[in-house]
């Protein structure tokens, strides 16, 4: 065993690399072209070091060359013998892409797209010997302005419509910038039984002729890049000997949002199954009653006997529990995990756009099922790019409506009530509900003028539906919130919007927890133990005889402090056989939920304590106010009341 | 031979677990059996029928429970130290079912099982699939698929669905 097996050094060299692009592509974001901080710039240059570094020792001599350039023109920042503008910027951020893509393709020993990083390489060493800045890149893009024509290959992948993309939209779009022969190939196409119908199994050969620039071309494709493979090649290249350099390179764009994905997974380290993790986590629970148990057993025993069995059961019991915490863990993520992308998608995107846009993150640490992060995460990229188009007007109109110019979205998570709540906001011009209303009429939906607001909102969430005055090649195209919405009820979630004209819309998702977490208050009914979400309740008291009344055929309300909640015994509404006891020896418990309150009558309050949320449905079926159900310490099974419904279904049979 | 037309399963021979309920002797195919384990606490459900007993914890998974004999109508529930629960596995569901006793395990041959009578509109044969002969014992086998799909039940609409 004399050689080394150098491919496990390898993993974690590519580990360190990413996480060092993930650090400068933060770093860069951060970076204020007017005053540039000098630690963050140092942070940028030291990863940009250390992956030279690493590459040099392992010979990926092409990763180290091109690094050594970035490194220089850094170092050149760094010192302040360079000021920094805007677009440096831009192209700091385009060479951390193309080198996550070298590094990519080392990592699976693909082969390099050398166009694509030779023009990067390119401009960077234009850039690096001053005012030859762009004079290096400038041929690569003469030449492909030369160029007669494009020829295309378009070959979107099946998920596409997923995201809202309509390709038919693009090809419209693409024929206005020149004379476009556009051929459809149907190779892919499955019988018409087996077709899926949200799939997209076409592909396109694309012939446009017309001095069309490269980069409109880009622009076009901008929104699908990283979900279809593309090519662009120079019409009659062959005929110039000169833009050889360019052939079949992969749109430079489709680098970031490729290379965006993987970040997060790897940084990590390994990857594990969560089948895995959930056997584990369902095992330690085991373990965890297995343990109490043998406590049980254990208290009968005389300590003086057997001292040392005891002290190792208090041992096994914290370790037990340690063990559980870790376990839990795993398996859930905070919600930065996906919120982390956003600041390069609203940099590029308000760029595109002109725009301004500062974007605010709150509640990143929020502690979110890891599916449930993998899935909300198209959806919400949607969003954002809505709101950045549609919601936040430009800078003008910003300043003649007495706005700040730059408009702020902000993203929020929390914990509400048993649920994730997920906002995207922004300070646009709200929704139009005159221009939904007419736009919804032409479409033949249901709809008249005395719809209330809320559920005026609701109908852009019909197939199809868009009041964008102009396609645009950000959205606008119709598919999209419906998608959004149903990506988000197939996760069991619901979505809202709230709107104010001239003040921004706020599009709230609402997630239930799956195996999330939650903080519990254990209360008993009869027999049986319910968990209460801790968020959702505001108070618990023993009231007096005289504190509830019962209101003719409203049932009952109790007073709290000179207001009067709606009553529900726990007892009725999950009808137990249990004897109600006298409610003035029972115990109120105050929920709020959707800004109405309500008491819940209960027994006695057990416990306070975090539970995991098991799903009901997976073998059983969804039961009305109830949310899920947990494992208890002793090993029975408790059900989470779904105290949103709760309070939803008694206000209504009260209104009712 | 008309037996293997009848049953949806193979023309070779079938292993089925024996179980009693209310002095009866029922089959159900052993495939579908995961385990077998005594009966423990039961966490009720609301709104559910009574031959839902409820829900319990399998090393961590929330599996619902149905007392057989209160579905069928069979003898008095009582729950003591010799109760039974079966749990079965179908499709991707996991249901546990309660029954007086298990038995054995048999193996019939094609010619051992004969179809359900007729027994008119008096006596509700869609949930077993035959009889079972063997020396002296008679089977009913049981259809643990449509019975549990079924409207009352309905847990496991899609498995069914499937398979129709």
């Amino acid at each position: 065993m004399a050689s080394i097996d150098l491919k496990r050094f390898h993993r974690a060299f590519f580990e360190e690399s990413f996480e060092g692009l993930d650090i400068m592509e933060a770093g860069l974001l951060r970076l204020d072209p007017a005053q540039p901080d000098a630690e963050t710039l140092n942070g940028i240059f030291r990863a940009a070091h250390s992956i030279k570094g690493g590459a040099g020792t392992f010979g990926f001599s092409g990763i180290t060359d091109y690094t050594h350039v970035l490194e220089a023109l850094l170092d050149e920042m760094r010192a302040g013998r360079r000021a920094l503008n805007a677009s440096d910027i831009d192209l700091l951020l385009r060479a951390t892409d193309a080198l996550r893509q070298l590094l990519v393709a080392a990592r699976d020993e693909q082969p390099v797209d050398a166009a694509l990083t030779e023009a990067v390489h390119a401009e960077l060493t234009g850039c690096l010997h001053g005012e030859k800045a762009g004079a290096a890149a400038a041929p690569v893009a003469a030449k492909a302005d030369a160029a007669e024509g494009w020829r295309m290959v378009f070959a979107p992948h099946a998920g596409l419509f997923m995201s809202g993309n309509d390709p038919l939209r693009i090809l419209r779009e693409l024929a206005t910038l020149g004379d476009a022969k556009i051929d459809a190939v149907d190779a892919a196409l499955p019988a018409f039984d087996a077709l899926d119908p949200e799939q997209c199994c076409l592909s396109w050969k694309i012939d446009l002729r017309g001095a069309v620039s490269r980069d409109a071309i880009v622009d076009l494709f901008a929104w699908v890049e990283d979900e279809c493979d593309l090519t662009i090649e120079a019409l009659a290249a062959a005929s110039v000997p000169a833009s050889s350099v360019t052939p079949v390179a992969a749109l430079p764009a489709a680098a970031p949002s490729k290379a965006a994905t993987r970040p997060g997974a790897d940084a990590t380290s390994i990857r594990v199954s969560t089948s895995k993790i959930d056997a584990m986590i369902d095992l330690v629970g085991e373990l965890v009653i297995t343990q109490a148990m043998l406590q049980q057993q254990a208290s009968h025993i005389d300590p003086a006997v057997a001292e040392a069995l005891l002290q190792g059961l208090a041992q096994l019991d914290r370790h037990t529990r340690l063990l559980q915490e870790a376990v839990m863990s795993t398996r859930m993520l905070p919600v930065d995990a996906v919120f982390s992308r956003f600041p390069r998608v609203v940099h590029d995107l308000a760029g595109r756009l002109g725009k301004q846009v500062r974007l605010q993150t709150i509640g990143e640490s929020t502690e979110l099922d890891k599916s449930v992060i993998e899935k909300i995460a198209d959806p919400l990229t949607h969003l954002v790019r809505n709101s950045l188009d549609h919601g936040i007007e430009s800078e003008d109109a910003r300043r003649a409506a007495g706005k700040d110019p730059a408009g702020t979205l902000t993203l929020r998570a929390a914990h509400q009530g048993g649920h994730i709540v997920i906002e995207v906001a922004d300070d646009g011009a709200g929704l139009d509900r005159r221009r939904i209303l007419a736009k919804a009429a032409e479409r033949g939906l249901s709809c008249d003028a005395s719809m209330t607001d809320s559920e005026v909102w609701q109908l852009i969430f019909a197939p199809g539906f868009s009041t964008a005055a102009q396609v645009t090649d950000v959205s606008g195209r119709g598919v999209g919130m419906d998608v959004v919405k149903r990506n988000i009820e197939s996760l069991g979630g619901r979505v809202e919007i709230g709107s104010q004209t001239g003040r921004g819309t706020c599009v709230t998702i609402r997630l239930p927890l799956t195996l999330a977490i939650v903080d519990g208050m254990s209360v008993a009914v009869g027999n049986d133990v319910f968990i209460l979400p801790l968020p959702a309740i505001i108070e618990s008291l023993q009231p007096s005889a005289d504190q509830v009344k019962r209101v003719a055929g409203q049932g009952q309300v109790a007073r709290v402090r000179d207001e009067y909640v709606p009553l529900v015994a726990l007892h009725d509404w999950f009808s137990l056989p249990a004897r109600p006891r006298p409610v003035h020896e029972a115990i109120l418990v105050i929920v709020e939920a959707e800004g109405h309150k309500l008491a819940l009558q209960v027994d006695a309050l057990v416990g306070q304590q975090q539970v995991v949320i098991k799903s009901l449905e997976t073998h059983y079926k969804r039961v009305p106010g109830v949310s899920g159900a947990t494992i208890l310490g002793d090993g029975r099974v408790a059900l989470i009341a779904d105290v949103g419904e709760i309070v939803r279904l008694a206000t209504r049979a009260a209104a009712a | 031979m008309e037996a293997a037309s009848v049953h949806a399963t193979p023309a070779d021979t079938a292993e089925f677990l024996t179980f009693t309920l209310g002095g009866e002797e029922y089959g159900v195919d052993i495939l579908k059996v995961q385990e077998i384990r005594g009966y423990d606490t039961v966490t009720r459900m609301p709104g559910a029928p009574d031959f839902m007993k409820g829900v319990i914890n399998l090393r961590g998974t929330i599996v619902p429970v149905i007392d057989l004999r209160l579905k069928f109508g069979l003898g008095d529930a009582n729950y003591d130290a010799f109760t039974v629960m079966v749990i079965l596995n179908i499709g991707k569901r996991i249901v546990g079912m309660v029954v007086d006793s298990v038995s054995d395990v048999i193996e019939l041959d094609p010619e051992e099982m004969r179809p359900a009578p007729e027994f008119g509109s008096s006596i509700d044969t869609r949930f077993i699939t035959g009889l079972g002969t063997r020396d002296d014992r008679m089977l009913i086998l049981l259809d643990i698929e449509k019975l549990l799909g079924s409207a009352d039940i309905g847990l496991i609409n899609a498995v069914v669905a499937q398979a129709a």
